[in-house]
Protein backbone atom coordinates (compact mmCIF):
# COMPACT_ATOMS: atom_id res chain seq x y z
CA UNK A 1 0.00 0.00 0.00
CA UNK A 2 1.46 3.38 -0.88
CA UNK A 3 1.43 5.85 1.86
CA UNK A 4 -0.79 8.67 1.54
CA UNK A 5 -1.99 11.38 4.60
CA UNK A 6 -2.76 9.87 7.37
CA UNK A 7 -6.49 8.70 7.50
CA UNK A 8 -9.31 6.60 9.83
CA UNK A 9 -8.33 3.25 10.05
CA UNK A 10 -10.76 1.18 8.75
CA UNK A 11 -10.54 -0.91 11.83
CA UNK A 12 -9.02 -0.14 15.47
CA UNK A 13 -8.89 -2.13 18.24
CA UNK A 14 -7.32 -1.06 21.10
CA UNK A 15 -6.72 -2.63 24.62
CA UNK A 16 -9.36 -5.36 24.17
CA UNK A 17 -9.51 -8.31 26.77
CA UNK A 18 -11.67 -11.19 26.80
CA UNK A 19 -12.93 -13.76 29.08
CA UNK A 20 -14.99 -17.27 28.49
CA UNK A 21 -15.18 -18.01 32.06
CA UNK A 22 -11.86 -18.62 33.45
CA UNK A 23 -10.12 -17.99 30.07
CA UNK A 24 -8.16 -15.33 29.34
CA UNK A 25 -9.06 -15.63 25.34
CA UNK A 26 -8.11 -11.71 24.23
CA UNK A 27 -5.11 -10.25 26.00
CA UNK A 28 -4.80 -6.38 25.89
CA UNK A 29 -4.54 -6.74 21.90
CA UNK A 30 -4.12 -3.57 19.88
CA UNK A 31 -4.94 -3.92 16.20
CA UNK A 32 -5.43 -1.75 13.26
CA UNK A 33 -6.46 -2.53 10.12
CA UNK A 34 -6.12 -0.05 7.44
CA UNK A 35 -8.56 0.92 4.44
CA UNK A 36 -7.76 -1.67 1.63
CA UNK A 37 -5.19 -3.81 3.39
CA UNK A 38 -5.70 -7.71 4.11
CA UNK A 39 -4.54 -8.42 7.43
CA UNK A 40 -4.53 -12.19 7.88
CA UNK A 41 -4.96 -13.69 10.98
CA UNK A 42 -2.91 -17.08 11.74
CA UNK A 43 -2.26 -18.84 15.12
CA UNK A 44 -2.52 -22.45 16.79
CA UNK A 45 -6.27 -23.32 17.75
CA UNK A 46 -7.54 -22.18 20.59
CA UNK A 47 -5.08 -18.51 20.61
CA UNK A 48 -8.17 -16.38 20.11
CA UNK A 49 -7.86 -15.12 16.18
CA UNK A 50 -11.20 -16.56 15.53
CA UNK A 51 -12.75 -14.30 18.73
CA UNK A 52 -10.60 -11.66 17.60
CA UNK A 53 -12.39 -11.56 14.02
CA UNK A 54 -15.96 -11.67 15.54
CA UNK A 55 -15.64 -8.97 17.86
CA UNK A 56 -15.07 -7.02 15.03
CA UNK A 57 -18.85 -7.14 14.51
CA UNK A 58 -19.59 -8.04 17.97
CA UNK A 59 -20.78 -11.13 17.29
CA UNK A 60 -18.56 -11.65 20.42
CA UNK A 61 -18.44 -8.97 23.32
CA UNK A 62 -15.43 -7.53 24.63
CA UNK A 63 -14.92 -7.06 28.56
CA UNK A 64 -12.61 -4.35 28.15
CA UNK A 65 -10.88 -1.92 25.31
CA UNK A 66 -12.28 -0.50 22.41
CA UNK A 67 -12.91 -1.26 18.99
CA UNK A 68 -14.12 1.28 16.09
CA UNK A 69 -14.86 0.64 12.67
CA UNK A 70 -14.21 3.46 10.14
CA UNK A 71 -13.97 5.74 13.11
CA UNK A 72 -17.03 5.16 14.33
CA UNK A 73 -17.16 2.38 17.82
CA UNK A 74 -19.39 -0.19 17.86
CA UNK A 75 -23.01 0.26 18.94
CA UNK A 76 -23.60 -2.05 21.97
CA UNK A 77 -27.06 -3.52 20.68
CA UNK A 78 -30.43 -2.70 18.50
CA UNK A 79 -30.93 -0.53 15.19
CA UNK A 80 -27.23 0.94 15.50
CA UNK A 81 -25.51 -2.22 15.98
CA UNK A 82 -27.66 -3.64 12.91
CA UNK A 83 -26.70 -0.88 10.65
CA UNK A 84 -22.96 -1.04 11.45
CA UNK A 85 -23.35 -5.09 10.87
CA UNK A 86 -24.52 -4.26 7.26
CA UNK A 87 -21.55 -2.85 6.64
CA UNK A 88 -19.53 -5.38 8.09
CA UNK A 89 -19.02 -8.62 5.59
CA UNK A 90 -18.34 -12.20 7.37
CA UNK A 91 -17.74 -15.50 6.07
CA UNK A 92 -18.28 -18.12 8.44
CA UNK A 93 -16.52 -21.30 8.79
CA UNK A 94 -19.72 -23.43 8.12
CA UNK A 95 -21.14 -21.28 5.00
CA UNK A 96 -24.56 -20.71 7.45
CA UNK A 97 -26.04 -20.24 4.38
CA UNK A 98 -29.72 -19.57 4.98
CA UNK A 99 -31.01 -23.26 4.41
CA UNK A 100 -34.36 -22.13 3.63
CA UNK A 101 -33.74 -19.87 1.02
CA UNK A 102 -32.32 -20.33 -2.45
CA UNK A 103 -28.84 -19.43 -3.37
CA UNK A 104 -30.64 -16.04 -4.95
CA UNK A 105 -33.00 -15.73 -1.73
CA UNK A 106 -29.88 -15.85 0.28
CA UNK A 107 -27.90 -12.95 -1.64
CA UNK A 108 -30.64 -10.40 -1.67
CA UNK A 109 -32.26 -11.03 1.69
CA UNK A 110 -29.69 -8.81 3.25
CA UNK A 111 -30.07 -5.91 0.35
CA UNK A 112 -33.77 -6.12 0.31
CA UNK A 113 -34.65 -6.03 4.13
CA UNK A 114 -31.75 -3.39 5.25
CA UNK A 115 -30.83 -1.43 2.15
CA UNK A 116 -34.32 -1.80 1.24
CA UNK A 117 -32.91 -1.70 -1.98
CA UNK A 118 -36.13 -3.05 -4.78
CA UNK A 119 -36.01 -6.67 -5.27
CA UNK A 120 -35.61 -6.68 -9.56
CA UNK A 121 -32.46 -4.42 -8.69
CA UNK A 122 -30.89 -6.99 -5.49
CA UNK A 123 -31.65 -9.72 -8.01
CA UNK A 124 -29.49 -8.66 -10.47
CA UNK A 125 -26.80 -7.37 -8.68
CA UNK A 126 -26.90 -10.53 -6.77
CA UNK A 127 -26.89 -12.42 -10.12
CA UNK A 128 -23.56 -10.48 -10.85
CA UNK A 129 -22.14 -11.64 -7.84
CA UNK A 130 -22.77 -14.98 -8.53
CA UNK A 131 -21.20 -14.70 -12.03
CA UNK A 132 -18.37 -13.38 -10.35
CA UNK A 133 -17.85 -15.76 -8.21
CA UNK A 134 -18.23 -18.51 -10.83
CA UNK A 135 -22.00 -19.85 -9.46
CA UNK A 136 -24.21 -18.07 -12.05
CA UNK A 137 -26.02 -21.68 -12.82
CA UNK A 138 -27.33 -22.13 -9.32
CA UNK A 139 -28.95 -19.26 -8.52
CA UNK A 140 -32.34 -21.20 -7.90
CA UNK A 141 -31.05 -23.96 -5.66
CA UNK A 142 -31.09 -24.45 -2.15
CA UNK A 143 -27.79 -24.52 -0.11
CA UNK A 144 -27.84 -27.70 0.67
CA UNK A 145 -27.71 -28.92 -3.09
CA UNK A 146 -24.61 -27.50 -2.86
CA UNK A 147 -21.04 -28.75 -2.23
CA UNK A 148 -18.84 -26.83 0.00
CA UNK A 149 -16.81 -24.85 -1.69
CA UNK A 150 -19.79 -23.28 -3.66
CA UNK A 151 -22.14 -23.10 -0.68
CA UNK A 152 -18.50 -20.61 0.51
CA UNK A 153 -18.45 -18.98 -2.55
CA UNK A 154 -22.13 -18.19 -1.89
CA UNK A 155 -21.82 -16.75 1.45
CA UNK A 156 -19.08 -14.51 -0.03
CA UNK A 157 -21.35 -12.92 -3.00
CA UNK A 158 -24.05 -13.05 0.20
CA UNK A 159 -21.34 -10.69 2.14
CA UNK A 160 -20.49 -8.58 -0.77
CA UNK A 161 -23.86 -8.00 -1.88
CA UNK A 162 -24.29 -5.52 0.94
CA UNK A 163 -21.13 -3.48 -0.32
CA UNK A 164 -19.57 -3.57 2.78
CA UNK A 165 -16.80 -1.75 3.78
CA UNK A 166 -14.46 -4.58 5.41
CA UNK A 167 -15.10 -8.80 4.76
CA UNK A 168 -14.30 -11.14 7.67
CA UNK A 169 -13.46 -14.26 7.16
CA UNK A 170 -13.04 -17.06 9.78
CA UNK A 171 -11.41 -19.73 8.69
CA UNK A 172 -13.55 -19.81 5.70
CA UNK A 173 -11.73 -22.65 4.06
CA UNK A 174 -11.47 -25.18 7.32
CA UNK A 175 -14.25 -27.20 6.70
CA UNK A 176 -13.68 -27.79 2.97
CA UNK A 177 -12.56 -30.65 1.40
CA UNK A 178 -9.25 -30.21 -0.02
CA UNK A 179 -9.66 -30.27 -3.52
CA UNK A 180 -12.14 -27.59 -2.67
CA UNK A 181 -10.27 -25.12 -1.31
CA UNK A 182 -8.56 -23.48 -3.79
CA UNK A 183 -11.97 -22.54 -5.75
CA UNK A 184 -12.76 -20.44 -2.45
CA UNK A 185 -9.23 -18.82 -2.10
CA UNK A 186 -8.56 -17.54 -5.69
CA UNK A 187 -12.78 -15.70 -5.41
CA UNK A 188 -10.67 -14.70 -1.83
CA UNK A 189 -7.55 -13.21 -3.89
CA UNK A 190 -9.35 -11.62 -6.82
CA UNK A 191 -11.27 -9.79 -3.34
CA UNK A 192 -7.55 -8.67 -1.82
CA UNK A 193 -6.46 -7.93 -5.59
CA UNK A 194 -9.68 -5.57 -6.16
CA UNK A 195 -8.29 -3.35 -2.85
CA UNK A 196 -11.11 -5.21 -0.53
CA UNK A 197 -10.22 -4.31 3.36
CA UNK A 198 -9.88 -8.09 4.55
CA UNK A 199 -9.53 -9.79 7.64
CA UNK A 200 -8.92 -13.71 7.37
CA UNK A 201 -8.36 -15.96 9.64
CA UNK A 202 -7.50 -19.39 8.47
CA UNK A 203 -4.85 -21.86 8.31
CA UNK A 204 -3.50 -21.54 4.26
CA UNK A 205 0.11 -20.37 4.51
CA UNK A 206 0.12 -20.09 0.65
CA UNK A 207 -2.83 -17.78 0.79
CA UNK A 208 -1.77 -15.74 3.74
CA UNK A 209 2.37 -15.62 2.00
CA UNK A 210 0.29 -14.21 -1.82
CA UNK A 211 -2.91 -12.22 -0.73
CA UNK A 212 -1.74 -10.89 3.07
CA UNK A 213 -0.17 -7.12 3.35
CA UNK A 214 0.46 -7.66 7.04
CA UNK A 215 0.67 -11.58 8.98
CA UNK A 216 -0.83 -11.34 12.83
CA UNK A 217 0.65 -14.21 14.35
CA UNK A 218 -1.22 -14.75 17.99
CA UNK A 219 -1.06 -17.19 20.70
CA UNK A 220 -2.74 -17.86 23.76
CA UNK A 221 -5.11 -14.93 23.44
CA UNK A 222 -1.75 -12.42 22.12
CA UNK A 223 -0.48 -10.78 19.74
CA UNK A 224 2.65 -12.42 19.40
CA UNK A 225 4.10 -10.66 16.00
CA UNK A 226 2.96 -8.65 13.28
CA UNK A 227 5.03 -8.60 10.02
CA UNK A 228 4.78 -8.28 6.23
CA UNK A 229 4.18 -11.89 5.02
CA UNK A 230 7.89 -12.70 3.08
CA UNK A 231 8.96 -10.97 6.96
CA UNK A 232 7.30 -13.47 8.42
CA UNK A 233 7.64 -16.87 6.79
CA UNK A 234 11.22 -16.56 6.01
CA UNK A 235 12.31 -14.91 9.02
CA UNK A 236 10.06 -15.03 12.01
CA UNK A 237 11.21 -12.95 14.49
CA UNK A 238 9.90 -14.89 18.00
CA UNK A 239 10.52 -18.21 18.66
CA UNK A 240 6.46 -18.91 18.96
CA UNK A 241 5.83 -18.11 15.52
CA UNK A 242 9.03 -20.40 14.61
CA UNK A 243 7.84 -22.84 16.11
CA UNK A 244 4.36 -22.79 14.93
CA UNK A 245 5.68 -22.46 11.64
CA UNK A 246 8.34 -25.57 11.66
CA UNK A 247 5.35 -27.40 12.33
CA UNK A 248 2.56 -26.15 9.59
CA UNK A 249 5.46 -25.67 7.25
CA UNK A 250 6.84 -29.20 7.19
CA UNK A 251 4.37 -30.88 4.65
CA UNK B 1 -79.36 -51.45 10.14
CA UNK B 2 -79.39 -49.24 13.06
CA UNK B 3 -82.54 -47.59 15.01
CA UNK B 4 -83.77 -44.16 13.19
CA UNK B 5 -80.47 -44.30 11.25
CA UNK B 6 -81.00 -41.07 9.15
CA UNK B 7 -82.00 -39.36 12.56
CA UNK B 8 -78.37 -40.57 14.22
CA UNK B 9 -76.10 -39.16 11.00
CA UNK B 10 -77.95 -35.87 11.10
CA UNK B 11 -77.01 -35.18 14.70
CA UNK B 12 -73.92 -36.73 14.73
CA UNK B 13 -73.16 -34.63 11.82
CA UNK B 14 -74.03 -31.56 13.58
CA UNK B 15 -72.16 -32.14 16.27
CA UNK B 16 -68.96 -33.12 14.26
CA UNK B 17 -68.89 -29.76 12.29
CA UNK B 18 -69.20 -28.08 15.52
CA UNK B 19 -65.92 -30.14 16.50
CA UNK B 20 -64.36 -29.34 13.60
CA UNK B 21 -65.02 -25.62 13.59
CA UNK B 22 -64.31 -25.32 16.77
CA UNK B 23 -61.18 -26.89 16.73
CA UNK B 24 -59.80 -25.18 13.79
CA UNK B 25 -60.82 -22.09 14.91
CA UNK B 26 -59.66 -22.14 18.49
CA UNK B 27 -56.17 -23.82 17.36
CA UNK B 28 -55.57 -20.90 14.84
CA UNK B 29 -56.11 -18.90 18.34
CA UNK B 30 -53.49 -21.28 19.75
CA UNK B 31 -50.98 -20.66 16.54
CA UNK B 32 -51.12 -16.88 17.18
CA UNK B 33 -50.98 -17.38 21.00
CA UNK B 34 -48.22 -19.55 20.42
CA UNK B 35 -46.04 -17.56 18.44
CA UNK B 36 -46.64 -14.57 20.64
CA UNK B 37 -45.19 -16.71 23.30
CA UNK B 38 -42.14 -18.07 21.34
CA UNK B 39 -41.28 -14.21 20.38
CA UNK B 40 -41.29 -13.49 23.89
CA UNK B 41 -39.18 -16.48 24.92
CA UNK B 42 -36.02 -15.40 22.83
CA UNK B 43 -36.40 -11.87 23.43
CA UNK B 44 -33.96 -10.12 24.80
CA UNK B 45 -36.22 -8.52 27.44
CA UNK B 46 -36.18 -10.02 30.63
CA UNK B 47 -39.96 -8.97 31.59
CA UNK B 48 -41.29 -10.82 28.22
CA UNK B 49 -39.68 -13.75 29.14
CA UNK B 50 -40.79 -13.93 32.44
CA UNK B 51 -44.51 -13.45 31.33
CA UNK B 52 -44.39 -15.93 28.93
CA UNK B 53 -43.27 -18.09 31.24
CA UNK B 54 -45.66 -17.67 33.27
CA UNK B 55 -48.30 -18.07 31.10
CA UNK B 56 -46.86 -21.63 30.18
CA UNK B 57 -46.63 -22.17 33.38
CA UNK B 58 -50.26 -21.84 34.13
CA UNK B 59 -52.28 -22.85 31.14
CA UNK B 60 -49.42 -26.20 31.04
CA UNK B 61 -50.27 -27.71 34.47
CA UNK B 62 -53.86 -26.68 35.26
CA UNK B 63 -56.52 -28.94 33.47
CA UNK B 64 -58.54 -27.94 30.59
CA UNK B 65 -61.57 -28.36 31.80
CA UNK B 66 -60.55 -26.10 34.76
CA UNK B 67 -59.63 -23.44 32.48
CA UNK B 68 -63.01 -23.91 31.21
CA UNK B 69 -65.03 -23.63 34.11
CA UNK B 70 -62.92 -20.67 35.45
CA UNK B 71 -63.91 -19.31 32.39
CA UNK B 72 -67.38 -20.00 32.14
CA UNK B 73 -68.29 -19.78 35.65
CA UNK B 74 -65.44 -17.58 37.30
CA UNK B 75 -65.37 -14.89 34.37
CA UNK B 76 -69.14 -13.67 34.05
CA UNK B 77 -68.95 -13.05 38.41
CA UNK B 78 -65.92 -10.33 37.55
CA UNK B 79 -68.31 -8.65 35.08
CA UNK B 80 -66.82 -10.74 31.68
CA UNK B 81 -70.42 -12.19 30.05
CA UNK B 82 -70.01 -14.47 26.74
CA UNK B 83 -71.83 -17.39 25.10
CA UNK B 84 -69.91 -21.02 26.16
CA UNK B 85 -68.99 -21.14 22.67
CA UNK B 86 -67.05 -18.17 22.89
CA UNK B 87 -65.47 -19.73 26.35
CA UNK B 88 -64.99 -22.65 24.19
CA UNK B 89 -62.88 -21.25 21.37
CA UNK B 90 -60.67 -19.34 23.93
CA UNK B 91 -60.08 -22.06 26.46
CA UNK B 92 -58.93 -24.37 24.12
CA UNK B 93 -57.20 -21.71 22.22
CA UNK B 94 -55.47 -20.52 25.24
CA UNK B 95 -54.81 -23.73 26.39
CA UNK B 96 -53.08 -25.82 23.50
CA UNK B 97 -51.36 -22.23 22.40
CA UNK B 98 -49.10 -22.88 25.75
CA UNK B 99 -48.13 -26.53 24.18
CA UNK B 100 -47.93 -24.53 20.55
CA UNK B 101 -45.28 -21.79 21.77
CA UNK B 102 -43.61 -24.87 23.84
CA UNK B 103 -43.16 -26.40 20.69
CA UNK B 104 -42.15 -23.99 18.35
CA UNK B 105 -39.27 -22.81 21.08
CA UNK B 106 -38.32 -26.51 20.48
CA UNK B 107 -38.35 -25.89 16.96
CA UNK B 108 -36.12 -23.09 17.31
CA UNK B 109 -33.30 -24.36 19.26
CA UNK B 110 -33.48 -27.25 16.62
CA UNK B 111 -32.10 -24.55 14.30
CA UNK B 112 -28.33 -23.83 14.07
CA UNK B 113 -26.61 -20.84 15.83
CA UNK B 114 -25.13 -19.85 12.70
CA UNK B 115 -28.23 -19.31 11.04
CA UNK B 116 -28.89 -16.59 13.49
CA UNK B 117 -25.15 -15.76 13.45
CA UNK B 118 -25.46 -15.18 9.33
CA UNK B 119 -28.58 -13.40 10.02
CA UNK B 120 -27.45 -10.68 12.22
CA UNK B 121 -23.77 -10.24 10.45
CA UNK B 122 -25.73 -9.30 7.09
CA UNK B 123 -27.58 -6.21 9.18
CA UNK B 124 -30.50 -8.18 10.29
CA UNK B 125 -32.42 -6.53 13.20
CA UNK B 126 -33.39 -9.15 16.18
CA UNK B 127 -37.22 -9.24 14.92
CA UNK B 128 -36.43 -9.35 10.92
CA UNK B 129 -33.59 -12.18 11.84
CA UNK B 130 -36.61 -13.93 13.79
CA UNK B 131 -39.15 -13.57 11.21
CA UNK B 132 -36.86 -13.97 7.90
CA UNK B 133 -34.70 -16.97 9.11
CA UNK B 134 -35.25 -18.30 12.11
CA UNK B 135 -39.42 -18.54 12.55
CA UNK B 136 -39.72 -19.86 9.25
CA UNK B 137 -37.49 -22.95 9.67
CA UNK B 138 -38.23 -23.29 13.35
CA UNK B 139 -41.90 -23.66 12.23
CA UNK B 140 -41.20 -26.05 8.96
CA UNK B 141 -38.98 -28.56 11.53
CA UNK B 142 -41.88 -29.09 13.98
CA UNK B 143 -44.84 -29.08 11.29
CA UNK B 144 -45.61 -33.13 12.29
CA UNK B 145 -45.79 -32.34 16.43
CA UNK B 146 -47.38 -28.95 15.58
CA UNK B 147 -49.95 -31.80 14.09
CA UNK B 148 -50.30 -33.84 16.85
CA UNK B 149 -51.36 -30.55 19.05
CA UNK B 150 -54.31 -30.15 16.41
CA UNK B 151 -55.54 -34.22 16.72
CA UNK B 152 -55.26 -33.85 20.62
CA UNK B 153 -56.63 -30.54 20.31
CA UNK B 154 -59.71 -32.41 18.15
CA UNK B 155 -60.07 -35.08 21.25
CA UNK B 156 -60.08 -32.32 23.91
CA UNK B 157 -62.63 -29.88 22.26
CA UNK B 158 -64.89 -33.15 23.59
CA UNK B 159 -64.22 -31.39 26.99
CA UNK B 160 -66.43 -28.01 25.73
CA UNK B 161 -69.62 -30.25 26.33
CA UNK B 162 -69.29 -29.46 29.81
CA UNK B 163 -70.15 -26.15 29.27
CA UNK B 164 -72.53 -26.97 27.06
CA UNK B 165 -71.18 -26.67 23.59
CA UNK B 166 -73.08 -29.51 21.81
CA UNK B 167 -70.39 -30.58 19.89
CA UNK B 168 -70.04 -34.61 18.62
CA UNK B 169 -69.46 -35.94 22.13
CA UNK B 170 -72.11 -34.67 23.31
CA UNK B 171 -74.67 -35.16 20.74
CA UNK B 172 -73.82 -39.01 21.21
CA UNK B 173 -74.12 -38.52 24.75
CA UNK B 174 -78.02 -36.81 23.71
CA UNK B 175 -78.51 -39.74 21.89
CA UNK B 176 -77.89 -42.40 24.28
CA UNK B 177 -79.83 -40.76 26.65
CA UNK B 178 -82.59 -40.18 24.22
CA UNK B 179 -86.22 -39.65 26.55
CA UNK B 180 -87.40 -42.16 23.72
CA UNK B 181 -84.93 -44.72 23.52
CA UNK B 182 -85.16 -44.34 19.48
CA UNK B 183 -81.54 -44.99 18.59
CA UNK B 184 -79.50 -47.85 19.14
CA UNK B 185 -76.50 -47.29 22.04
CA UNK B 186 -73.73 -49.32 19.40
CA UNK B 187 -74.99 -47.38 16.52
CA UNK B 188 -74.38 -44.51 18.38
CA UNK B 189 -71.10 -45.59 19.60
CA UNK B 190 -69.70 -46.84 16.51
CA UNK B 191 -70.77 -43.60 14.32
CA UNK B 192 -69.18 -41.51 17.35
CA UNK B 193 -66.00 -43.68 16.62
CA UNK B 194 -66.17 -43.29 13.17
CA UNK B 195 -66.95 -39.90 13.21
CA UNK B 196 -63.46 -38.72 15.38
CA UNK B 197 -61.35 -40.77 13.41
CA UNK B 198 -62.61 -39.27 10.13
CA UNK B 199 -61.86 -35.57 11.57
CA UNK B 200 -58.35 -37.39 12.54
CA UNK B 201 -57.43 -38.84 9.32
CA UNK B 202 -58.73 -35.80 7.38
CA UNK B 203 -56.75 -33.33 9.38
CA UNK B 204 -53.70 -35.81 9.13
CA UNK B 205 -54.12 -35.56 5.56
CA UNK B 206 -54.12 -31.88 5.44
CA UNK B 207 -51.54 -31.52 8.07
CA UNK B 208 -49.18 -33.71 5.64
CA UNK B 209 -50.47 -31.89 3.00
CA UNK B 210 -49.17 -28.27 4.47
CA UNK B 211 -45.75 -30.30 5.52
CA UNK B 212 -45.17 -31.59 1.54
CA UNK B 213 -45.83 -27.79 0.38
CA UNK B 214 -43.71 -26.16 2.61
CA UNK B 215 -40.68 -28.51 2.41
CA UNK B 216 -37.00 -27.36 1.11
CA UNK B 217 -34.32 -29.36 0.34
CA UNK B 218 -32.55 -30.04 3.58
Amino acid sequence: MEATQPKTPMVSISGVNKHFGDLHALKDIDLTVEDGEVVVLIGPSGSGKSTLCRTINRLETVDTGEITVAGKPLPAEGRALANLRADVGMVFQHFNLFAHLTVLQNITLGPIKVRRTPKAKAEARARQLLERVGLSDKADVFPSQLSGGQQQRVAIARGLAMDPKIMMFDEPTSALDPEMINEVLDVMQDLAREGMTMVVVTHEMGFARRAANRVVFMAEGQIVETAAPDEFFDNPQTERAQDFLSKVMTH
Amino acid sequence: MFDNFDLMVAALGAGAWTTVWVTLVSFTIALVIGMILVVMHVSPAWPARWAANAYTQLFRNVPLLAVLFIMYFGLPSVGIVADSWVWALVGLGMYTGAFVGETLRSGINSIPLGQAEAARSIGLTFSQSLSGVILPQAVRAVIPPLGSLLIALVKNSALVLAIGVTELTAQSRRLIEDNESRFDLWGVIIGVTVSYLLIAFALSYLVRLVERRTAFVR
